[in-house]
């Protein structure tokens, strides 16, 4: 077949018009990540105990190479007792929670989709809730609250997905499948909150404001995991989350399978999100802005969109974190209210800005 | 040579009989239309050709029964393009054109397939328009991409649903022309659902005329646009002319409504 389509004359133009189109994205994304290095280590340096820049990336760099960097016992409990696993939990946080926001913006077709709109932010916070104030939960001991809002997120999905089975697997099955979820554990939650007492209410209101105070090396690398672990499937299914967005009929006659990629995708992300919000609360602003940022950046194409959000989601709920955590020191606020404070001028900058449609 | 054989095809959906043991046979390198009013099974023939629905009977591409092939096997062998597509989100031309590789693509694009995007572009004269927003562009530039997508799959056959719907007289002209040298120049063969029967009898080489999801007749413009045929099906009076050789219909009254007025 190939034979019948080839042209003797190629649009040359046209291919260095779009390999330059392309290095353009490549950009964005080495800016990002050079943005990222130079925030966390700015970030490391700031709290109550005083340790400059050059400090903090000697003493990051030293652990992998000993022999060649020097760093004293109090920089390095500093940073990698104390400061850096909060910091790389904000930025593998904001990137699942970006990713999970982008991949169901697309499989959804809905600009307001989010990690939360499959009625998961509400199924965890009841989680949470039933921890606190019953006492009652999957897993005992320091990971009650920890294991019910990550199951009972799960639950959540996997209850989206059968209603959604019931009527057929389409964007606007699972989003009103999603939104009664949300309803039905919001209320569960509200009852909760309800019968509880007013330091368990409050400890669940703090719970579901969200905050990387809980943060350790244990909870990084859990994240780092399930997030490593999920990637690079949704990563390879960037053409056919392209393609749904052209709609179902279009995705097929491409050779997607549209309903095993929907659910795949939608199962991967309920799990992204849980591991990250099981841990830090609910922070609910990164999964629904950093990829609406990002496509007013670099557009549509899931093959950068995706790395590039997730990239974006870590920049902007590590800036958050640090903003948070220093504004008002010693006072930290919670994190889910700095990501809107931050966030929302931002994406209305651009939203005014930007003349072409990015939606 | 024969391209697509459609034997004993019926659908349904849920008790709703849409297509009722339909025959029909398609040749190579030529533009077959399906005509026939609202409700006569022609966007539905359409899907289940591409294996979008799933109908009982047999359908065979190349000899080779369409389903036992994989859903991208016949993306490699078939383009789609549909009445109207959902505007894909926040991407450029070239990047939808891109999109018809997916069958031929895992993850990286090589340059051949960017090379076969561009090429098709400027086959289908959009390369002024490539790095636009699709969303941005006129319904007759949106038609010409989405065609230009179906192209970059390679196909070897096209089927395409109302393609000049919402479209102007001169983008339709540009449309249909754009199809008709296609299929001549590449040797593809073109299943196309369209309602305007003064265009399907100018652009295409056969016609299927379907009413209540059967097929009533089959055969060239010339011979199935008839007066009493379009009485038949559409239930329309009208007036048919030969202009350049191909029959020319002037609608005139419908039959149900002047039946109703008296």
């Amino acid at each position: 077949m190939s034979s019948v389509y080839s042209k003797e004359k190629p649009g040359t133009d046209l291919r260095a018009e779009y390999q330059k189109f392309i290095g353009k994205k490549m950009l964005f994304l080495i800016l990002l990540i050079l943005s990222i290095t130079i925030l966390a280590g700015y970030a490391a340096t700031q709290g109550s105990a005083d340790i400059g820049v050059v400090d903090v990336y000697t003493t990051i760099i030293a652990r992998f190479l000993p022999g060649h960097f020097e760093t004293t016992w109090f920089s390095d409990t500093i940073v990698w007792g104390l400061r850096l696993h909060r910091i790389l939990l904000a930025i593998v946080g904001g990137i699942g929670l970006a990713v999970a926001g982008a991949v169901m913006q697309g499989i959804l077709k809905n600009p307001l989709a989010s990690p939360f709109t499959l009625g998961i932010a509400s199924a965890a916070g009841f989680g949470a809730a039933l921890a606190i104030v019953m006492g009652a939960g999957f897993v005992g001991g320091e990971y009650l609250i920890i294991g019910n809002a990550f199951i009972f997120t799960l639950l959540a999905s996997m209850s989206v997905y059968g209603l959604a089975k019931y009527k057929g697997i389409t964007p606007e099955t699972m989003v009103l499948a999603g939104i009664a979820i949300m309803y039905l554990f919001s209320a569960m939650t509200s009852f909760l909150q309800y019968v509880g007492h007013a330091e368990q209410v409050q400890e669940v209101v703090f719970w579901m404001m969200g905050s990387l105070g809980r943060s350790s090396w244990d909870k990084v690398w859990i994240v780092t995991g399930i997030i490593a672990a999920c990637f690079p499937y949704l990563l390879l299914k960037s053409w056919d989350i392209n393609a749904l967005g052209a709609g179902d009929e279009t995705a097929k006659s491409l050779g997607v399978n549209v309903e095993k990629t929907r659910v795949i995708c939608m199962v991967l992300v309920s799990i992204i999100t849980a591991s990250v919000i099981c841990f830090t609360g609910t922070i609910g602003f990164i999964g629904l802005v950093a990829p609406h940022i990002t496509r007013m950046v670099i557009g549509g194409d899931h093959r950068f969109l995706l790395p590039a959000s997730a990239l974006v989601g870590g920049l902007l709920l590590l800036a958050a974190d640090t903003v948070a955590r220093t504004i008002m020191s010693p006072v930290i606020l919670p994190v889910g209210i700095m990501t809107a404070f931050l966030g929302v001028p931002f994406f209305v900058y651009l939203f005014l800005r930007r003349k072409k449609v990015f939606w | 040579m024969v391209k697509i054989t459609i034997k004993d095809l019926t659908f349904s959906y849920r008790s709703n009989k849409i297509l009722n043991d339909l025959n029909v046979v398609v040749n190579d390198a030529e533009v077959l239309s399906l005509v026939g009013p609202n409700g006569s099974g022609k966007t539905t023939l359409i899907k289940c050709i591409d294996r979008i629905l799933k109908p009982n009977g047999s359908i065979l591409l190349d000899g080779r029964e369409i389903e036992s092939m994989s859903q991208q096997e016949i993306a490699r062998l078939i383009g789609y393009v549909p009445q109207s597509s959902s505007t894909p989100l926040a991407t450029t031309v070239f990047d939808t054109v891109l999109m018809g590789r997916r069958p031929h693509i895992t993850w990286k694009v090589s340059d051949a397939d960017i090379g076969k995007v561009a090429d098709t572009l400027e086959l289908l004269n959009l390369q002024d328009l490539s790095m636009r927003d699709f969303a941005q562009l006129s319904g007759g530039q949106k038609q010409k991409v989405l065609i230009a997508r179906a192209l970059a799959q390679e196909p070897a056959i096209l089927l395409l649903d109302e393609p000049t719907s919402n479209l102007d007289m001169k983008h339709q002209l540009d449309v249909m022309e754009t199809i008709s040298s296609l299929v001549k120049e590449k040797s593809i063969s073109a299943v196309m659902a369209i309602h305007d029967l003064n265009l399907a009898a100018r652009f295409s080489d056969n016609l299927v005329m379907l009413k209540n999801g059967k097929v009533y007749a089959a055969g060239t413009p010339n011979d199935l646009l008839c007066e009493r045929n379009i009485r038949d099906v559409y239930g329309v009076e009208a007036l048919v002319m030969t202009s350049q050789d191909k029959p020319c219909i002037v609608p005139l009254r419908s039959l149900n409504r002047s039946q109703a007025c008296v």
